[in-house]
């Protein structure tokens, strides 16, 4: 492991602290208002039924779902050639729901930090997989010490296409996870080192 | 042989030939209600085997039957679903009633049954099946259709049209003079206003006292309330079932989930027992003399449900095909059709020849309505002469 040499200059303090900083507190607010955001849909009660939840795509065709009162749900696609029916509706089970709104939402997310990141020079957004063997598998993100050592911020976790936002220093990394990690190029590659070493 | 013994085997009989005829009616896709019907008219008078022995059982079975299918029929809307319905969807829930009551009034006219058989004619005619409906649109993957909720709120417009319907009905049958059935219509409509505010904001209040966390004490806490509830509204000369709707409709939330659950089984055995009394009670041979007639209602109240689902689709600006899918879902008539005749036919006030009449309807337009609804897409295609394009 590379010591920590210390680093003067508004230069390395800027592109080192600041930067990353600001990264990490926008990262932050992209992943608030990607859980929270509500996109322009549709709600129409289904007396008896349950409720369909529905959005207007912009090629004109509607995607939704209708969900039962049992809890279980439809997945529905309308059809081309005649937009008032469905082309599609797929039964779904809560699990099999759940998980293909994470699907759906995590690559997203993904999207969405990428882009924002894309407009700062020097600043770039990585994904680092926890692999069988890493040192840090079972371990806490504080124990990484990633901030101190490479300067970069680990702003979320993926986990079974779950995002865990904003992770706490107590949150336990496990084989498998999705590291969202921002920084400069060099801080990066650090980081990727310290998550990838074996003990 | 026993009294008891024979009662016991004959309702075993009845029971095991309907568990076949419902596994059938399954089977093939159907609704078990007209295969029910079948049933009682082969057990009953002039029919092939005669079950004389569960009267007694079957009589006071087939009420509560009515009682537990209206109360399950209130438990599926909640008070906020019937009131935006109603805001929503007056207009074409009147024009639903119109055009389908005229056909049946006419037909009692012409046949001679005065305005008492008119009245109930209408109610027979009018009202669509909601069960088979919900369970077609179901099966043919439309809950995502755009003109399903417009299906919907015509649905639910027609059970709340019940509320006021059936204690006119209950009303009149009972012969009681022009003042007295002003009476009960006023007491059940200001009972039906009063419940279904009540139920917007005090319905969790029913729910916590009817709840239970134990499934035995819930049933039992439950069909006490119905039971109590429908013989008080009897005594008001409301109508027993109307009570029990009400009642269904103030339960609401996770109440009203797990009293579904709990009261399913219980309807289907009790409503059952309704299907086939009625069965029994009709004799089949007066079915041949009213099959002409039962046609021609068949036909023309299968036209105006189609015109009155045309008409509330393109209200909401849906397309051609989907006014037609709109229409055709609306055809089936079932399970209230018959709770009405059987309330007409029960109190004597209307012929014989009513019974026969609706039996045949509900059995032809039973099995027709789902077939219509499925067939009607195609059809369309036809006239507009287009051919299938790719659907994704």
């Amino acid at each position: 492991m590379r010591p920590i040499r210390p680093r003067l200059g508004l230069n390395f303090l800027l592109r080192d602290y600041f930067y990353p900083f600001r990264r990490y507190i926008q990262a932050r607010r992209v992943i608030r208002a990607a859980k929270v955001r509500i996109m322009n849909i549709e709600e129409t009660p289904l007396p008896g039924i349950g409720v369909r939840r529905e959005l207007r795509l912009a090629t004109g065709r509607r995607v939704g779902v209708v969900t039962h009162r049992d809890g279980h749900t439809e997945l529905i696609l309308s059809r081309v050639d005649d937009p008032d029916a469905c082309a599609a509706s797929i039964p779904l089970t809560a699990d099999e729901a759940a998980g293909l709104g994470q699907l759906l939402g995590s690559a997203q997310l993904i999207a969405q930090l990428s882009a924002e990141q894309e407009n700062v020079s020097g600043i770039s957004t990585h994904q680092i997989m926890i692999r069988k063997g890493s040192s840090f598998a079972g371990r806490t993100l504080g124990d990484t010490q990633m901030r101190t050592r490479t300067g970069a911020s680990i702003v979320a976790l993926l986990r079974d296409g779950d995002v865990v936002g904003s992770p706490r220093p107590d949150e336990v990394l496990h084989v498998g996870d999705l590291v969202v990690i921002v920084g400069t190029d060099e801080g990066l590659a650090e980081a990727a080192l310290i998550l990838q070493s074996r003990p | 042989m026993q009294e008891t013994t024979l009662s016991l085997i004959q309702l075993g009989i009845v029971f095991f030939g309907l568990g076949f005829l419902g596994r059938l009616a399954g089977r093939i896709g159907l609704s078990p209600v007209p295969l029910y019907l079948l049933g009682g008219l082969a057990f009953g008078d002039g029919g092939l085997v005669n079950l004389g022995g569960i009267d007694g059982f079957a009589h006071i079975a087939s009420e509560i039957g009515v009682i537990l299918l209206l109360l399950m029929l209130g438990l599926e809307y909640t008070a906020k679903e019937l009131v935006t319905g109603l805001r929503q969807s007056w207009m074409a829930g009147l024009v639903d009633l119109v055009l389908n009551m005229l056909p049946g009034v006419a037909v009692a006219l012409i046949l001679g049954w005065g305005p008492v058989g008119a009245l109930v004619m209408a109610g027979v005619t009018y009202s669509s099946s909601s069960g088979i409906i919900a369970k077609v649109l179901g099966d043919l993957g439309r809950l995502g259709n755009r003109e399903t909720p417009v299906v919907l709120a015509i649905l639910v417009i027609e059970d709340l049209a019940m509320a006021a319907y059936l204690p006119i009905l209950t009303a009149v049958l009972a012969g009681v003079s022009f003042l007295g059935g002003l009476t009960a219509v006023g007491i059940s409509l200001a009972v039906i206003t009063l419940v279904l505010l009540g139920a917007l904001r005090y319905g969790h209040m029913v729910s916590n006292v009817l709840d239970s966390p134990d499934r035995e004490s819930f049933l039992l806490k439950l069909l006490g309330a119905a039971l109590l509830v429908a013989g008080m509204a009897s005594a008001l000369q409301v109508s027993a079932a109307v009570g029990a709707f009400l009642l269904g409709i103030a339960i609401s939330g996770g109440t009203a989930e797990n009293a579904t659950r709990v009261l399913e089984p219980l309807r289907d055995l009790f409503a059952a027992m309704f299907f086939v009394l009625f069965g029994l009670n009709t004799d089949p041979r007066e079915i041949p003399p009213v099959l002409g007639v039962a046609l021609l209602l068949a036909l023309v109240t299968s036209i105006t449900k189609l015109v009155t689902g045309w008409w509330a689709a393109r209200q909401q600006g849906i397309g051609v095909p989907g006014r037609a899918r709109a229409g055709a879902a609306l055809i089936a008539r079932g399970e209230f059709s018959i709770v009405i005749a059987g309330l007409a036919v029960a109190s004597g006030a209307v012929p014989a020849e009513l019974a026969a009449l609706a039996t045949t309807y509900v059995l032809i337009m039973a099995i027709s309505g789902p077939v219509a609804a499925r067939y009607v897409e195609p059809v369309v295609r036809l006239f507009q002469g287009k051919k299938p394009e790719p659907v994704f």
